[in-house]
């Protein structure tokens, strides 16, 4: 009787038309946040090590003029002494105006003309090989500068912390969510085989061993989530793109830059989301049949 | 590496296919529904396994597919003990025998097709070497123009008919049938009962537990008896 026509062949465990699609949908959300997270561990990595380069790329040196020097003319002299030191590029005295802009933010107008500001040099350094504190202090001092050479190590250790915890919450968050992918999957096969006790008795007396039922819940719980990861991972390309897009070269914001390298780097996120789901799904299904649940 | 039951010098493989050795069952606290039962089962033989309701034929079935293990005694399937083999060894004793089920097990989701292919597919059989074996199967249940419908759409006697086709597509050394008449006319039931002697010719082993003693003396086959949990007759 061959030549009739036989169908694809089914699947072996029937369909829960109720649950996957809102399981799906979990694992999609889960997916598109830890997306999230992991761009967001990755743009503050990048922002911290673009604030600590910045940082040690400069020094602020606070003049204190002589008896019968004006603050503006020991700056000057300071800035003179400071560009000839080597791995120096630039010195420049910070005038008043420059100050109080700086200031302005915080104190606002009412009190800057009043306030007694510090008399500052503005020292930009040889990014290859920058002048030390030691040798900037020792130059200013052999000039007959009085003055306080601040390198920004205190700024910048606390942006490194900062940037560090930013970091960490980030992989939390994002290690949170991959977590609560891998139960979402765990809840749902111990779920679909107490709904199938039947189905899975019958293959178990058909001669199926308890890896080839196993197998057939993780083949279906991996590629659910690889097509909720799919999901997910599209919508948060899109973000982060559009995020990077507007900001150009920037990003969206100096604080979380993000580039073209994030939106690839979300790609192996259906993978990911596949491989928790099928290890959850394979360990939940041997546990529950040698159980004997 | 496959998982091989273990060895045990209890029977000849070669000339056994089911030894129980004073074998009891109870479920859970209840009494035990099976006492003492001696049973040996010749390879190649044909047994009807008789008896009222309750007496404890479906389970003495269900203790032969080690769906349930003995509380006491001993079970030898296929000259390898089986009543304490562990989990992992069961496939190895099932893919050798096939059984028709008194509520048939039928996957509802799945084709007639797809539901006598099940074992095959099981074992990691591949389809170019048994689509044709399952038609041809389905055509001597009489189902081959219903091959693609699924058990809900079938009568009681199609679904049976599709579990027997089911039990014995993969040739197996060792039939158990629970009740595989109970759903159909005289006529079809005498069909099966053809269906199973042919089996039998081939050499396999059958044990058909019924209600129905005047199939059990019509086919010729040894009868047993079990009453209130013991086997009274042709065991042992």
């Amino acid at each position: 009787m061959i030549g009739r026509w036989i169908p694809r062949r089914a699947p072996i465990l029937p369909r829960d038309g109720g649950g996957e699609p809102w399981l799906a949908a979990v694992i999609a959300v889960l997916c598109f946040l830890a997306c999230l997270s992991a761009v967001g561990a990755v743009a503050a990595d990048r922002a911290a090590h673009g604030w600590v380069r910045q940082l040690r790329a400069e020094a602020t040196v606070q003049v204190r003029p002589r008896v019968n020097e004006t603050g503006s003319e020991a700056a000057a002299r300071a800035a003179q002494t400071l560009a000839g030191v080597t791995g120096v590029d630039e010195a420049e005295a910070m005038d008043r105006k420059t100050a109080e802009a700086l200031l302005r933010p915080w104190v606002g107008d009412a009190v800057l003309p009043d306030l007694p500001l510090p008399h500052l040099v503005t020292v930009r350094l040889d990014p290859e090989a920058p002048a030390s504190p030691v040798s900037l202090s020792r130059a200013l001092a052999e000039a007959g500068v009085d003055a306080t050479v601040d390198d920004h190590s205190l700024w910048r250790g606390e942006v490194e912390r900062s940037a560090a915890l930013i970091t960490l919450l980030a992989l939390t968050a994002f290690l949170l969510t991959a977590g609560g992918a891998g139960a979402a999957i765990v809840y749902a096969t111990q779920a679909g085989m107490a709904a199938q006790r039947t189905v899975i008795e019958t293959l178990s007396l058909n001669g199926a061993s308890d890896g080839r039922i196993a197998g057939l819940y993780q083949t279906r719980y991996a590629l659910l989530a690889a097509g909720a990861g799919a999901a997910g991972a599209v919508v948060a390309m899109g973000l982060v793109a559009g995020a990077r897009f507007l900001g150009g070269a920037d990003g969206v914001t100096p604080a979380l830059p993000v580039t073209w390298g994030d939106v690839l780097m979300l790609s192996p996120c259906p993978l990911l989301a596949a491989t928790v789901a099928l290890v959850a799904a394979r360990i939940t299904a041997l546990a529950r049949l040698r159980g004997g649940r | 590496m496959p998982v091989q039951p273990r060895r045990a010098a209890l029977t000849d493989s070669a000339t056994e296919t089911v030894r129980l050795s004073g074998v009891s069952f109870g479920y859970a606290d209840g009494p035990d529904v099976l006492r003492d039962v001696n049973l040996i089962l010749p390879a190649g033989s044909f047994h009807f396994l008789t008896g009222p309701s309750g007496a404890g034929k479906s389970t003495l079935l269900k203790l032969l597919t080690l769906a349930r293990r003995p509380t006491a005694g001993a079970l030898a399937l296929f000259g390898e003990a089986a009543g304490e083999a562990p989990r992992a060894a069961l496939p190895v004793f099932r893919r050798r025998m096939g059984v028709v089920f008194q509520d048939f097990r039928l996957l509802d989701h799945l084709s007639a097709f797809d539901n006598v292919a099940l074992p095959l597919r099981l074992a990691g059989v591949r389809r170019e070497s048994w689509a044709e074996d399952v038609e041809e199967m389905l055509d001597w249940v009489g189902l081959g123009e219903r091959m693609n419908d699924r058990p809900p759409t079938l009568s009681g006697g199609e679904k049976q008919r599709l579990a027997i086709a089911r039990a014995v597509v993969t040739r197996p050394e060792l039939i158990l049938a629970d009740e595989p008449t109970g759903s159909v006319d005289a006529a079809m039931g005498e069909r099966l009962l053809k269906l199973f002697q042919s089996l039998n010719r081939l050499g396999t082993t059958v044990l058909i537990a019924s209600h129905d003693e005047a199939l059990a003396a019509a086919s010729g086959a040894t009868a047993l008896r079990l009453e209130g949990g013991r086997l009274l007759g042709g065991g042992t």
